[in-house]
């Protein structure tokens, strides 16, 4: 085909005349109007187990409120506690409640003589996977789950697995157990289940790293999913949404065998008591998972948020207050339930933490 | 008269003097980017070497107590992937520059530069995703038949993502870089060498154990050494494919595996704060050190032979 310079010019254009009205219809303003007064650049930094419910959250209150841009920095639960301390951010994420260290001494971004205080607004459950030949339902205990994932079972036919499971025939293979190789929020807070269910078994403190020198080790939630569903004869813990279909062993509370649910899983932290000689609206919950209510599923996963009682800077104040107010409504809640499957607050605790929110000045 | 001519420099235009001009500012760019490198690990390293190790996480008796491991993973890593590495490099460059027919030749060899172009993160999702599971019943059958031997001690991993599938997958990413070299090295072997040895009544084999490869030797040492590099750098494909721990140990088909500096400050970096960022920057000054190390043996070993090498 023989193609003329004159041509070739004008297919370039109508190429680009082409190309190029496709970028113009939709940059059309959206037609509701927002009554929002809040603008400006916040941010927040902290933990990385919230990281998608906060994209998600982020996305929604930008929607409702175009001026105010946020950013949030999943950096860990510590760097993101120290930046908040500093100054360097408007509130932190964190796994884990602020330490009596860490209120007893200064906060940069609070007014002066004023302390931070926690609000949960992240449960997500933690599952146990596992991936044997022939076997669908897998009921176990705080004890099993402990000395499986410490190395002293290594065989799934082993008597304190049949024990609990009448009626399954479990075949003669090793038991891999999996765990995180990366610091992890989901490990710490599955430690902390078997150092209060189990304390005799599991005697490490409860941490971010995996404490014990068994098992393999993989990266990320992603990884360690992967390597249970690859392997044969594995089990993992791991975000109970991430589980896809593999199968999810159910834990003993009290007499009987629960599954998880998200409602199971709200529970147990509404019902925990919170911890003693904090300020009043500070909801630090000092989970009970000794609980022996069956309907509670205590290996949960609780983050919160950290904020001030009052800003030094009031438009951070009136910032924080919108925006915790609406990760923590039904409506954000049930956000964050869609894109990273955490459980919503129950109605309880909404109640409290929607107190604790108005205090916010 | 035995008075020496008076020198005469050459003519200089404005394009020798850009040309010089530039060339000079490029190699004088590289040593400040790389002093620039070694400076930032050195300051951020020193709080490090400095502190109590009961403020490190994870308690170690001493910085060198919890970097001891590391440096014998990463070097134990990299050992492992040349030793699978090197010879099926050297087989399919001598392949190519002696054995095969021309067409199959290029076809051959633009295949292998093929597999430098695939990233990292890809080659550490395949060998979790498929070589790990895929290798597992192998290593089963080595730990069951070959117990005995200290490499192959039980217990076997469950999952395949032990140091061995990691040292196959490095060798699977140095391959294409050590491949190249070797094969432009040997095609630059000189035709009268190789002819005079056929000439005398060699055959294939002995002519080129006789011409090419000793001519060869610096830049194949130069090839090594810069797949090495790259086995040593590697950080995801290990951090995705490897079970770690922080142990020494010689066992590969296990599930506590020493894992390699670079793969740890991956790991750990994300949630680390304070003095646990100076430990990592700290490790990863090391590295720099053995790598630095490594390459001054390599460029040691191929100087001796300089006059001989058309590649150095």
């Amino acid at each position: 085909m023989k193609i003329t310079r004159t041509g070739g010019i004008a297919a370039l254009a109508i190429v680009g005349a082409l190309a190029l009205s496709s970028c113009a219809a939709n940059e059309t303003p959206s037609a509701n109007e927002s009554e929002s007064t809040l603008s400006g650049t916040f941010n927040g930094a902290g933990a990385s187990s919230q990281g998608s419910a906060q994209e998600a959250w982020v996305a929604g209150f930008q929607t409702a409120n175009p001026d105010v841009t946020i950013n949030y920095d999943p950096s860990g639960s510590g760097a993101g506690r120290e930046t908040f301390i500093a100054g360097g951010s408007d509130w932190a994420g964190s796994d884990s409640a602020l330490s009596d260290e860490e209120l007893a001494g200064e906060f940069a971004t609070c007014a002066a003589d004023t302390k931070a205080i926690d609000i949960p607004t992240y449960i997500s459950p933690i599952a146990v996977i596992f991936n044997v030949d022939g076997v669908d339902e897998l009921n176990l205990d705080a004890a099993t789950i402990a000395h499986i994932f410490k190395g002293d079972i290594t065989n799934w036919n082993d008597p304190a697995i049949a024990a609990l499971n009448e009626g399954t025939t479990f075949p003669d293979l090793a038991i891999t157990a999996v765990h995180r190789s990366d610091d992890s929020g989901t490990t710490k807070n599955f430690a902390d289940y078997l150092n209060q269910v189990a304390p005799d078994v599991w005697t490490e403190k409860p941490a971010d790293p995996f404490p014990y020198q068994t098992g393999e080790g993989a990266q990320g939630t992603s990884g360690l999913v992967e390597a249970v569903k690859n392997g044969s004869g594995t089990i993992g813990y791991a975000d109970a949404s991430k589980a896809g279909d593999l199968g999810v062993a159910k834990i003993k509370v009290g007499d009987e065998f629960v599954a998880f649910t998200p409602e199971a899983a709200a529970a147990v932290v509404a019902e925990s008591p919170l911890v003693e000689g904090r300020e009043a609206n500070d909801l630090a919950f000092k989970l009970n998972r000794l609980t022996e209510d069956p309907s509670h599923y205590p290996l949960v996963l609780v983050s919160y948020s950290i904020v001030c009682t009052e800003y030094a800077d009031a438009a951070k104040g009136e910032f924080v207050k919108a925006y915790i107010g609406y990760i923590t409504s039904e409506e954000g809640q049930q956000v964050a339930a869609e894109s990273a499957g955490a459980a919503p607050l129950s109605a309880d605790l909404s109640a409290k933490v929607a107190e604790a929110v108005a205090s916010i000045k | 008269m035995t008075a020496a001519p008076a020198r005469i420099t050459a003519k200089k235009r404005l394009g020798d003097r850009l040309f010089s001009g530039g060339a000079l500012t490029a190699g004088a760019l590289i040593l400040v980017v790389l002093a620039g490198v070694a400076i930032f690990l050195v300051a951020q390293s020193i709080p490090a070497f400095l502190v109590d190790p009961s403020d490190i996480k994870g308690e170690p008796d001493s910085f060198w107590a919890y970097v001891g491991p590391l440096v014998f993973g990463t070097v134990w890593a990299a050992a492992l992937a040349l030793l699978i590495a090197v010879p099926i490099a050297l087989g399919i460059s001598l392949f190519i520059s002696h054995y095969a027919p021309r067409r199959l030749a290029q076809g051959l060899g633009y295949t292998i530069d093929l597999l430098a172009a695939v990233p990292s993160v890809v080659y550490g999702l395949w060998g979790a995703g498929v070589l790990a599971p895929a290798i597992q019943p192998f290593y089963v059958w080595l730990t069951e038949n070959l117990g005995w031997f200290p490499l192959f001690t039980p217990p076997v991993s469950g999952t395949g993502r032990t140091i061995l599938t990691v040292a196959i997958v490095l060798a699977v990413m140095i391959l294409p870089i050590i491949t190249a070299l070797c094969r432009e090295v040997f095609l630059q072997t000189p035709k009268l060498h190789e002819e005079a040895a056929l000439a005398l009544g060699a055959t294939r084999w002995e002519m080129i154990k006789m011409a090419v490869l000793p001519f060869g030797r610096p830049g194949i040492i130069s090839a090594v050494m810069l797949g090495l590099g790259r086995a040593l750098g590697e950080t995801m494909a290990v951090a995705m494919v490897l079970s770690p721990a922080l142990i020494i140990t010689f066992v590969v088909t296990s599930s506590q595996n020493p894992t390699t500096i670079p793969a740890n400050i991956a790991l750990n970096y994300p949630e680390a704060h304070g003095i646990d960022v100076n430990v990592l920057i700290a490790t990863g000054l090391i590295l720099f050190v053995i790598t630095f190390a490594v390459n001054s043996v390599a460029r040691w070993a191929v100087s001796r032979r300089k006059e001989f090498s058309g590649a150095n």
